[in-house]
């Protein structure tokens, strides 16, 4: 069966088989050959997490013929949400009751996300407006929750304040302490694999995953078969603001620091992330895996022209290119665009 | 009379394995109106589209007074004078009046749209069809249909036609705007335009059209001056098709009534419709394109919202939406089945077992080796060819695709069948197995509603046939009373029966 599941992300993995090996081999012709050693793997293993964690939220949302264009703000306003609670604290690390005012921000965090969620679900089931509107006018709503929350300015609790499980949570160098003691992974990665497990067991095994499914192929065939399509809409946009917060945390648990407008342009790259991974923003097709692959193909990239020292202006224009190419290379595969015939009936 | 001023002669087309028209010829004089008459599917939309430029014939050729008539698309018939007015208007709803009657042909203003040189023209072509009132500069949108398909008339007019295509004109307007249309086209008979008119209601033809031409199944089947001949005869050109034996009979005995439906009214359709279902029969439902048949089908379903009425079964009423009419027992076949019939990207196992999930779970969580054993066996029972469940539905053709569809609604056990056009689209073979199917579940107790535009299959499938006309049950006999002109008098809702002679 595994071997079934990984035969369907053929495409996404071959690509990010060719990007590793071209830089691999760039890397030790003109660089200094870091590029496939331990650390740097650690390395771009937290920053995959860091995008696909949220990005399995997004998996769902357009799997569900949706978008969230918010994703990016959202996450941004869960980590403020944290910091803010972590900055007003009046017991540090260590004190009595810590713990409980640690517990209490990180629902706070949670129900920030789930909140978010929520508002984008409700109103799309609710007006019918499509999800690029309502969403482009609720990630600006969230970035202005955010910089009131956070008073217009970067928050950054006092370090006494963060506790260690959190600090640690991103570390990827060689003396770091991680989750399991002799196994190198970063607590953030294992967190990301944890979620893909549950989130790809939810999308295949439950009537919840498969009504997702329908309803992002055809909605008015989920109607025919009773499906109930706002509690289903619904429930996967609150359920993606569950992601999206986790994904704050971890953002925050890497910069240590919380600015609301670091938000902005993040949906961009989750949303790249799904469609790398071969997810179709008509609906009815994506897949965890493949997400998971899409996330690793950004962060290849980046990487590696980081250790290249390829500017940053054109690293974007290659991801860039990257994903114009694969979606285009994923409809050639899946069904027959009108152009391409035309163009070979031409020549 | 001269010669005529459009003519056709030997026209065939085909689509793919159907011949639509085979070697069909007619005639319009300048100030004549044609009524181009025919059931569902016999080719008369086909042969408006030749006209207008939309399809290509295969052979044959066509003459505008006298002069070669080849036109190269939509536009091209347009600047050759040959208008068609769609059964759904073809309007930009969001540009104003003026601008959408300029549309398409723009006149010397170097790409220039010099709306107060055209103005003239504008109202010229607007008080040719009594909208003298109507602001050029107001939006189409918000006008009503009656006064949008005038426009489509004056836009038609603006471009000079000197022949205007009708294709059902009355379908979408209400009565009293029918008697205002008449007239328009009674003002262009006089100016000498040639008009061909496509209606499915005789009543209709009577009063506006001078000559008649039948369709049968892409042939031509009559024609001549339309008082020569009576509704009778007319009915008799339009059905009068060899029935063959392709209607595979299951012996099953109609039981007690147990679903009741009580005034459903829907808006605008369907009209206040009461009807009873009982155990064990198969229930044909007749009628024209636009009757309101699949309209009642999504009310009884609660797919579609209704203003009032109720269904019942064996006496307790049933909410109406969709989740408890199928927790009830109903399951709609959707005569939408591309778009909304299946979902496209699933898979055969995906799509046959969609409404009916919950027989596999226990906690959400389904069991898929009970779920794909479960639908292989629905695959194997309606025969669906396919390499395996998993191949994706798009891959099949479209009769297999149905069989999928049918048992969808089997595999959620369903008890009362609601099947909309069932065999449309679909081959002779694969009809056959289809009314088995519907036979051996009536035999088994159930019940099958099943609309159908094709009068030969309800005749000889169905136990009862109800014939429905705007939106209204017009009358339920039982099979056997029927005969095929009877149905099409009452599905164009003539009131007294006609006389028969054959």
């Amino acid at each position: 069966m595994l071997n079934k599941i990984f035969r369907s992300q053929l495409g996404p993995l071959f690509a990010l088989l060719c990007i590793v090996v071209m830089f691999a081999i760039a890397d030790r012709n003109w660089s200094v050959g870091n590029f496939l050693s331990w650390g740097n793997i650690r390395i771009m293993a937290n920053g995959a997490a860091l995008i696909a964690v949220p990005a399995f939220g997004m998996t769902l949302i357009i799997i569900a013929a949706g978008i969230d264009l918010s994703a990016g703000t959202a996450l941004t306003l869960c980590g403020t949400v944290l910091a803010v609670q972590l900055n007003n604290s009046e017991v540090a690390v260590g004190d009595p009751g810590f713990a409980s005012m640690m517990a209490t921000a990180l629902v706070l965090m949670i129900l920030t996300g789930c909140a978010c969620g929520l508002a984008n679900g409700a109103l799309i089931s609710a007006t019918k407006v499509v999800p690029f509107i309502v969403t482009l006018g609720t990630m600006t709503i969230f970035l202005g929750i955010g910089q009131i929350i956070s008073g217009e300015s970067t928050v950054g609790p006092p370090r006494g304040n963060i506790p260690e499980w959190l600090k640690q949570l991103n570390v990827t160098g060689k003396n770091g302490d991680y989750l399991i003691d002799g196994l190198m992974i970063p607590t953030s990665v294992l967190i990301a694999c944890i979620l893909a497990i549950l989130v790809g067991l939810l999308m295949r095994y439950t009537v919840f995953g498969r009504n997702v499914f329908a309803l992002g192929s055809s909605e008015s065939t989920a109607r025919l078969c009773g499906i109930n399509v706002p509690l289903t809409i619904l429930s996967v946009y609150t359920l993606a603001g569950l992601f999206f917060a986790i994904g704050g945390l971890l953002y925050f648990a890497e910069v240590k620091v919380a600015n609301p407008s670091d938000g902005t342009g993040k949906e961009l790259e989750i949303i790249a992330a799904v469609v790398l991974g071969g997810g179709s923003l008509s609906g009815g097709r994506g897949s965890i895996l493949g997400t998971i692959f899409g996330a690793l193909i950004i962060i290849v990239i980046r990487n590696g022209c980081t250790l290249l020292s390829i500017p940053n202006t054109y690293t974007h224009i290659i991801i860039g290119g990257i994903i114009i190419i694969a979606v285009i290379v994923d409809q050639l595969r899946h069904g027959s665009p009108e152009w391409f015939f035309h163009l070979i009936r031409k020549t | 009379m001269t010669a005529p001023l459009l003519e056709m002669s030997g026209i065939s087309k085909r689509f793919g394995p159907t011949l639509a028209l085979s070697d069909v010829s007619l005639s319009v004089f300048g100030g004549e109106i044609l009524a181009l008459i025919g059931e569902n599917g016999a080719g008369k939309s086909t042969l408006l589209k030749i006209l207008s430029g939309a399809h290509y014939a295969d052979t044959g050729s066509m003459q505008i007074d006298g002069q070669s008539y080849r036109p190269q698309g939509p536009h091209d018939a347009r600047e050759l004078g040959v208008a068609m007015i769609y059964q759904e208007l073809n309007l930009a709803p969001d540009l104003s009046v003026e601008d959408n009657i300029l549309l398409g042909h723009p006149g010397s203003g170097g790409g220039l749209l010099l709306r107060r040189k055209q103005r003239a023209k504008v109202r010229q072509a607007l008080d040719a069809v009594g909208l003298e009132d109507l602001d050029p500069r107001a939006i189409v949108g918000q006008q009503s249909v009656a006064t949008q398909q005038l426009l489509e008339i004056s836009r038609a007019l603006a471009s000079e036609a000197r022949i205007i295509l009708f294709d059902e004109p009355t379908s979408s307007l209400p009565q009293k705007d029918v008697a205002r249309l008449f007239e328009i086209i009674e003002r262009l008979r006089q100016q000498g335009i040639g008009i061909v008119y496509i209606s499915h209601f005789l009543e209709e033809i009577r009063e506006v059209a001078d000559t008649y031409s039948v369709l049968r199944d892409g042939n031509n089947v009559g024609s001549g001056k339309i008082d020569d001949v009576s509704d009778g005869q007319i009915v008799s050109l339009m059905v009068g098709r060899d029935v063959d034996d392709l209607y595979p009979s299951v012996p099953h005995q109609p039981g007690e009534t147990w679903v009741d439906i009580d005034q459903l009214c829907g808006s605008p359709y369907p009209n206040n419709v009461s009807l009873s279902l009982r155990r064990g029969e198969i229930f044909g439902i007749a009628g024209l394109v636009g009757a309101g048949r699949t309209e009642l089908l999504r009310s009884i379903f609660g797919l579609d919202h209704i203003d009032g009425g109720v269904v019942t079964i064996d006496g307790h009423n049933i909410a109406a939406n969709v989740r408890a009419r199928m927790k009830a027992g109903f399951g709609l076949l959707s005569e939408d089945r591309k778009s909304e019939g299946l979902a496209q990207d699933l898979s055969i196992i995906e799509n046959l077992t969609l409404g009916g999930l919950n027989q596999y779970t226990t906690c959400g969580v389904i069991d898929l080796k009970q779920r794909e054993k479960n639908a292989l066996r629905w695959m194997q029972q309606v025969e669906v060819k396919a390499h395996s469940g998993h191949q994706s539905i798009s891959e099949l053709s479209g009769g297999n695709q149905q069989k999928v569809a049918i048992a969808r609604i089997l595999h959620q056990q369903a008890d009362i069948l609601l099947m909309d056009e069932p065999t449309k689209g679909i081959d002779v073979g694969t009809k056959a197995e289809i009314y088995r199917v519907m036979g051996s579940l009536a035999a088994e107790g159930k019940t099958v509603v099943f609309v159908s535009s094709y009068l030969p299959e309800l005749l000889s499938v169905c136990d009862r046939i109800g014939v429905m006309s705007r939106g209204k049950l017009q009358e339920v006999r039982d099979a056997s009373r029927w005969t095929e002109d009877d149905v099409m008098a009452a599905a164009i809702a003539i009131e007294d029966n006609i006389p028969l002679n054959h």
